[in-house]
């Protein structure tokens, strides 16, 4: 981080220079939060005169990574939930899921699930719908509750910084007090955070070796997130459906939730696989061992999850229906007991950082 | 690759900003192109990893250049800071060309950024590379790798076979094994001699050894010597270099930019007697840096200390490493090592000939000291306000200027006025051409685009002949 105050070469390159630049003395908070305004893009590992081999062997993407993933569990509740995630790529879901799968079957009523009547593509038969709510909405709810308390967290130790060593060049402002907030900050944060703004500088995309760019990394997000977003969607509507007009499911395939959850499961499919690609091709020195467990973990599941929807959508009407939507339900299962300790939480922490970074901008330039 | 025997156009010697533009201006032009670099592909890029602008004239503002820049004023700037011993025609054709500069950057996918925060004198003259010198080292690099410039690394030219002002064959090393590269054109882009420690101490005696090397430690001015040695003619003064004042605890090599210190001119400079000796607030620091490095050069010992008072400890980039710390000033004497009845005298009479004005760090205010030897000119504050903080500065080396005479095509001129046929030089090894004494932020590497890419374009014209 001296080197960085000292040197600023990389300043335009995003956010993360210019925040530095306000301190000369870094303590936890503002690592936390300085690491997951950084988006890796791998730009700044390349442009240094002091990344390896010189003797003060600056590796700026991969610090950053290190402490980010650090920070996950910091701001986690159990910690220790998220270090099998961190540790073991794909076991640890498949262990998930496998756990999850044995819940499944209990529930369908230990022998029930195999004396379903002729395919009515009924999933209600296979496990009733009050069970089904109860499970998932209790899981879901268990998922938002600890990331919720997360975002709190490290918003409240992010917001306010540690003042540390304020006295920095061009910036006379005493940072010990809290700045105000203002709504003002939240939509220029919005906007990079749904467009990916940051994994591209100036147009030119990320890196992933020394001049190697590829803009495949932002669009397999994009793909992801709005695949994911597309999928809740579709199960937010079926839920509406249900409780609102009482609709049951199956639900045509023109329908709605269907509709929407086909698209999004094509995005939930090809996106997690091709960052799943990606992340082979790039240079190992971006990332860190337990980052890059998290990603694989992630990604993993969301594909699983879209996978075996896509086979229950494609085969409701047949005999294997059950066993598929138990497979399925079982995936998602695992992915929502996941979601607070493993890679999702990215989103959040990062959407928060950007959101005090344009806070602390409006500050500066109100003040100037 | 195999550079064994090799035959080719153009051969470019040295693989920095000079050199890259050489080769990749001579594939344009058609040759077929061999970039030689002696330094292993991780420390590619000379000195030039370690800039972050370049200095270039405008009309108009742009995207990154605020402002205009005529030609006139920065041809004027030339001449004021090297106090006219520069080749004139050559200083013209310098700032001419340099209108073209962005636009080349821009050709080979290098990007600018507007001036970098905390440099304010520079954002209506140098145009910044986006992420700094080596970024743009990358992007030129893959350039030439992508247009078919064969480049080798860990290579080190190490002789030349010339007579009749024509070179006939170059010897390299590569991994131990000696090799011969013929090529119809030579472009000598290899840098100076500042990593050359036995070649400093020819010129400076012991007090080289005080000596910091800013930059890579492959300039060792091997080529310069074998060409001053067959007869090319010397251009610029053995012991006129760009030297700054940097940090006296940076590494001996390579420390690069985050070791300067830009304290200088908002408080005192000592030696190790305790004594100043120099007018601190001459002129804009962007004028003035380049020369201190010469100036501690001739201290006792090397050895020079920036003393600053909390006003203004907020108003320079932060150095890497931490000031020295005190209350007072005897205090700081003692932690700097220095004799604390001089320190305090010093700054006793400074404060006292301190006159008053308004203090204005981006212009040449009207605070200033009288009565003393020597004054300071502006920025001259009372040192009165606790911390106190001080800085250990040795010289630190950018590059040499004692190189090789060329003429507007960038060719080597030989001792009998005549220019060599085949052999170009730009960048650091002819700098001295247009720097007798002096410099001014970003001008190095205006002088390596713009003689790379002539010597580029002529070699290739040569070589097709």
């Amino acid at each position: 981080m001296t080197v960085c105050n000292a040197c600023r070469y990389c300043e335009a390159y995003c956010p993360v220079f210019p925040a530095l630049e306000r301190q000369t003395t870094f303590l936890g908070p503002d690592l936390a939060y300085l690491s997951n305004l950084c988006h890796n893009c791998g730009e700044c590992l390349y442009a240094c005169p002091y990344a390896p081999p010189h003797e003060f062997g600056i590796n700026v993407p991969g610090t950053l990574a290190a402490i980010r993933v650090g920070s996950y569990a910091a701001y986690s509740w159990p910690r220790r939930f998220t270090a099998p995630w961190r540790r073991q790529r794909i076991w640890t879901p498949l262990l998930l899921v496998l756990g999850a799968l044995l819940v499944a079957l209990a529930v369908a009523g230990g022998g029930g699930l195999w004396q379903v009547a002729p395919p009515t593509g009924d999933f209600y038969r296979v496990m009733p719908h009050g069970i089904m709510v109860v499970l998932f909405g209790a899981t879901f709810l268990m998922a938002v509750t600890v990331l919720a308390g997360g975002a709190i967290r490290f918003w409240r130790d992010v917001r306010a910084g540690t003042g540390a060593g304020s006295v920095a060049f061009g910036n006379s402002a005493d940072r010990a007090s809290a700045p105000p907030v203002r709504t003002g900050a939240s939509w220029p944060a919005l906007r990079d955070a749904l467009t990916l703004r940051h994994l591209q500088v100036q147009g030119t995309p990320c890196t992933d070796a020394v001049e190697v760019r590829r803009r495949w990394r932002r669009w397999f997000h994009h793909l992801t997130f709005y695949g994911f977003a597309l999928c809740f969607a579709s199960t937010s509507v079926a839920a509406l459906y249900h409780t609102g007009f009482g609709w049951r499911a199956p639900y045509p395939y023109t329908s709605l939730p269907v509709t929407l959850g086909a698209v999004g499961g094509i995005g939930l499919l090809i996106g997690p696989l091709g960052l799943l690609t990606l992340r082979r091709l790039r240079d190992d020195a971006l990332g860190t061992p337990d980052g890059d467990s998290l990603d694989v973990s992630l990604a993993a599941l969301l594909a699983l999850t879209s996978a075996t929807g896509f086979a229950v959508m494609i085969f409701r009407q047949s005999s294997e229906m059950p066993v598929l939507l138990v497979a399925h339900l079982s995936v998602v299962l695992g992915l929502f007991l996941s979601l607070p300790y493993g890679k999702f939480v990215h989103g959040i922490y990062r959407s928060l950082a950007l959101v005090k970074y344009y806070a602390e901008e409006r500050e500066r330039v109100g003040r100037a | 690759m195999q550079v064994d025997s090799l035959v080719v156009d153009v051969a470019v010697l040295g693989g920095g900003n000079a050199g890259l533009c050489a080769a990749l201006n001579a594939r344009q032009h058609g040759a077929g192109v061999v970039l030689v670099e002696s330094a292993p592909y991780e420390l590619r890029g000379g000195n030039s990893r370690h800039t972050r602008n370049l200095r270039c004239s405008h009309d108009l503002p742009t995207d990154v250049l605020r402002g205009t820049y005529p030609e006139e004023e920065f041809v004027a700037d030339v001449i004021r800071v090297t106090e006219g011993r520069t080749d004139k025609a050559l200083t013209r054709l310098l700032v001419r060309e340099s209108v073209r500069c962005p636009d080349w950057i821009g050709r080979f996918g290098g990007r600018l950024q507007p001036a970098l925060r905390g440099t304010l004198h520079l954002d209506r003259t140098n145009a910044f590379f986006l992420g700094g010198g080596r970024a743009l080292m990358n992007a030129y690099y893959a350039a030439a790798a992508r247009l078919g410039v064969h480049i080798v690394y860990g290579t080190e030219a190490r002789g030349l076979d010339v007579s009749d002002r024509t070179c006939h064959a170059i010897s390299v090393r590569s991994d131990g094994h000696d090799q011969i590269i013929r090529a119809r054109a030579i472009v000598l882009a290899a840098g100076g001699f500042e990593s050359n420690l036995g070649w400093l101490g020819e010129i400076w005696g012991k007090a080289a050894d005080n000596f910091v090397v800013r930059g890579t430690p492959y300039n060792t001015g091997t080529l310069l010597k074998q060409m001053l040695d067959h007869g090319a003619q010397p251009v610029g003064e053995p012991a006129e270099c760009h030297a700054i004042a940097v940090d006296a605890r940076a590494p001996k090599f390579d420390g690069g930019i985050v070791t300067r210190l830009d304290s200088l001119p908002l408080g005192i400079v000592v030696n190790r007697r305790g004594e100043r000796f120099y007018d601190e607030g001459e002129e804009l620091w962007p004028k003035r840096y380049a020369i201190w490095g010469r100036l501690i050069a001739g201290q006792p010992e090397q050895l020079a200390y920036s003393i600053v008072d909390a006003k203004v400890a907020g108003l320079f980039l932060p150095s890497v490493f931490p000031p020295v710390s005190a209350n007072s000033i005897r205090e700081l004497a003692i932690g700097l090592d220095l004799p604390p009845d001089a320190l305090d005298a010093t700054v006793r009479a400074f404060n006292h000939a301190v006159t008053g004005g308004t203090f204005d760090r981006d212009r040449l205010d009207t605070c200033r000291t009288e009565g003393l030897t020597p004054n300071k000119s502006h920025w001259a504050l009372p040192l009165d306000s606790p911390p106190f903080w001080g800085y250990p500065l040795r010289p630190g080396i950018t590059f040499t200027y004692l190189g090789i005479k060329v003429d507007e095509t960038a060719r080597v001129i030989m001792t009998d006025g005549h220019p060599a046929t085949n052999l170009f030089a730009a960048g650091e090894i002819m700098a001295g051409n247009l720097l007798g004494t002096g410099y001014v932020a970003g001008v190095g590497m205006t002088i390596g685009t713009v003689f790379g890419r002539i010597a580029g374009r002529e070699a290739a014209a040569h070589a097709s002949l």
